[in-house]
């Protein structure tokens, strides 16, 4: 059969999202947003939560996801995701209340207002893009950074002594016990995709059974932050990135 | 043995040309298009080989910017 014979609506196994607009992203070329994006908008669709989902959208590369995801958002003030969610869900709690943050918001400025909602049990999905800089100012070190890790304001890599250890804020959030379910995971090869669906499927699940916070990391990449080619980032991500945040689920209860 | 056909068409104006199709294809189906770039300036993605094409969907998983859409039949 020749491929023309085949593009077909019948044969189709795979096509865009109907909840993703017509828009072009800002995002770079090969960024990990852009696939969380998508797999969101999947998700949204297949669950059937299009009229309940209510996002709250960060500040930083994600702060244009509202109009990427064609569902209900809020745009919450740097870091403060949390805490608008915590408002959102408390006085509609027929909702499926999601965030949307990556690392420079939620475990740099937000850290309050993250640890907190996740100790309190709020009924929420965090979603939590890593990594492990600063992608919208300009690619400086960000509380994620690895050690040794070259970016604008660690131009000879991070170093212990003068800026500490990378925050692994997953792992601390994991030991609260208002979180149901933590898990972190990469979206970098196709079987990654899939499984950071499942998990992002589970925590929207969880916050419609209103069973507490649920935590979905995503170890990503900043090919234009870390200076590479998005095929190249990838690599380094899984060489470096998985050893310091190891993929997997760190509480399912 | 009933034989599985793929076929993949690229949103050549959505497409970036991050390249991560390309790395993702089992079949070497994929390639950026290294004569042409589209409306913004981005060598696109294209089915280079669509004869070898699987339908694995490996393509559209990966792609930042959902601009892949995959058929698939099965040829008895």
């Amino acid at each position: 059969m020749k491929p023309e014979e085949i593009i077909d609506p019948a044969n189709r196994v795979y096509a865009r999202p109907r909840l993703l607009t017509e828009v072009n992203t800002h995002y770079c070329p090969g960024c990990s947003h852009g696939v969380v994006h998508r797999i969101i908008a999947e998700l949204l669709d297949e669950m059937g939560l299009e009229d309940r989902a209510v996002g709250v959208a960060p500040v930083g590369c994600a702060v244009f996801a509202y109009n990427y995801i064609d569902v209900d958002w809020v745009e919450a003030a740097h870091g403060r995701a949390p805490a608008v969610a915590t408002a959102i869900s408390r006085l509609s709690p027929e909702n499926l209340v999601f965030t949307y943050q990556g690392d420079g918001d939620l475990a740099a400025i937000g850290t309050a207002e993250t640890i907190h909602a996740a100790n309190r049990g709020e009924n929420i999905a965090i979603i939590f893009i890593n990594n492990a800089i600063y992608g919208m100012t300009g690619g400086q070190m960000a509380p994620t950074t690895l050690i040794g890790q070259r970016t604008a304001t660690t131009p000879y890599g991070r170093r212990v002594d003068l800026n500490g250890h990378p925050l692994n804020i997953t792992n601390l959030l994991a030991q609260l016990p208002g979180t149901c379910y933590v898990t972190r995971q990469s979206v970098h090869t196709a079987p990654a995709v899939r499984k950071a669906k499942n998990a992002i499927k589970k925590a929207f699940e969880n916050a419609m059974a209103k069973k507490g916070t649920s935590v979905v990391e995503i170890v990503s990449t900043c090919n234009s932050g870390w200076k590479m080619t998005p095929a190249q980032a990838n690599d380094w991500m899984v060489a470096n990135m998985t050893e310091h945040y190891p993929l997997g689920d760190l509480k399912n209860e | 043995m009933p034989k599985i056909i793929g076929a993949v068409t690229v949103d050549a104006m959505r497409c970036k040309g991050c390249e991560l199709c390309v790395v993702a294809c089992p079949t070497d189906t994929l390639a950026l298009k290294a004569d042409d770039v589209n409306d913004r300036g981005y060598h696109y993605a294209f089915a280079a080989r669509p004869e070898a094409c699987i339908g694995c969907a490996s393509c559209a998983a990966v792609c930042p910017d959902a601009c892949i859409e995959v058929y698939r039949v099965v040829e008895k």
